[in-house]
């Protein structure tokens, strides 16, 4: 973890996009705390692994595809980014079908993650 | 004494999770715990509207929190961006935007996410509802 004179805190993505308005409102607020200098990580499990697909076209709903936005986190300085393997198995996923790099751990590591920090937000 | 904030996502009505939100504030205030802001994001903006006008034998969870503001000077922050999407506006948006009506006004504030931001950093924990 990087030094920070902030608390940490954790937003949890577990929907699938488009279905539910928490994929792209999550985003919005990762993005307002990344511009803050935040202490931040992403986590993307369950159904949330959806919200990483590349190749997404939700025009032909007529929503914007916001998984593209994805790829500027890092220019918000939030680099630590994280998937479930577990939820990508079970859902017939492997990493390289997803939109971004990111670092992939089980549920347990993930979870020891996650606990690492002060605030955890759950989407 | 421990300082909370909470973080409203769920609307007033549909769902129990907001007056669990309200029960949760109420006690902790009780036990003298600080409690240094309730911010309304996604659905949670809902409670915000000032055009909820249910049955007058049945709870009406936003004069709750109009309550709990006055009473305890709790200041109720509501994401503008998550409001203005779900039909919730100011005054001063309402003229911007040649509205006739306004449906958010004090002691709720529009605020942006960085509020929410702060908030977090000032509480030692933030409850989710």
């Amino acid at each position: 973890m990087k030094a920070s004179t902030h608390t940490s805190i954790a937003l949890v993505n577990k929907t699938a996009p488009y279905g539910q308005a928490n994929g792209q409102e999550s985003l919005d607020l990762a993005l307002a705390a990344g511009s803050f200098g935040q202490d931040l990580s992403l986590f993307f499990i369950e159904d949330g692994v959806f919200q990483l697909l590349a190749k997404q076209a939700p025009a032909c709903i007529e929503v914007k595809n916001y998984s593209k936005t994805f790829a500027a986190l890092e220019f918000y300085d939030i680099e630590h980014i994280y998937v479930c393997s577990d939820s990508l198995k079970a859902r017939n996923l492997e990493p390289k079908n997803l939109c971004i790099e990111l670092e992939v751990l089980s549920k347990k590591d993930l979870q020891q993650r996650l606990s690492q920090h002060q605030h955890i937000l759950s989407f | 004494m421990a300082s909370f904030s909470l973080l409203i996502t769920k609307p007033s009505f549909d769902a129990q999770d907001a007056y669990s939100a309200y029960r949760f504030a109420v006690a902790a205030l009780k036990l003298q715990h600080r409690l240094k802001g309730i911010f309304f994001y996604q659905a949670g903006v809902h409670n915000s509207n000032a055009f909820q006008t249910g049955h007058s034998d049945e709870l009406n969870l936003h004069q709750k929190w109009l309550a709990l503001a006055k009473t305890h000077n709790v200041p109720l922050l509501v994401c503008v961006t998550a409001a203005n999407r779900r039909g919730i506006i100011n005054q001063q948006d309402a003229v911007e935007l040649d509205i006739e009506h306004f449906n958010l006004s004090a002691p709720f504030t529009e605020v942006g996410l960085g509020d929410l931001v702060e908030l977090l950093n000032a509480s030692d924990r933030v409850l989710q509802f």
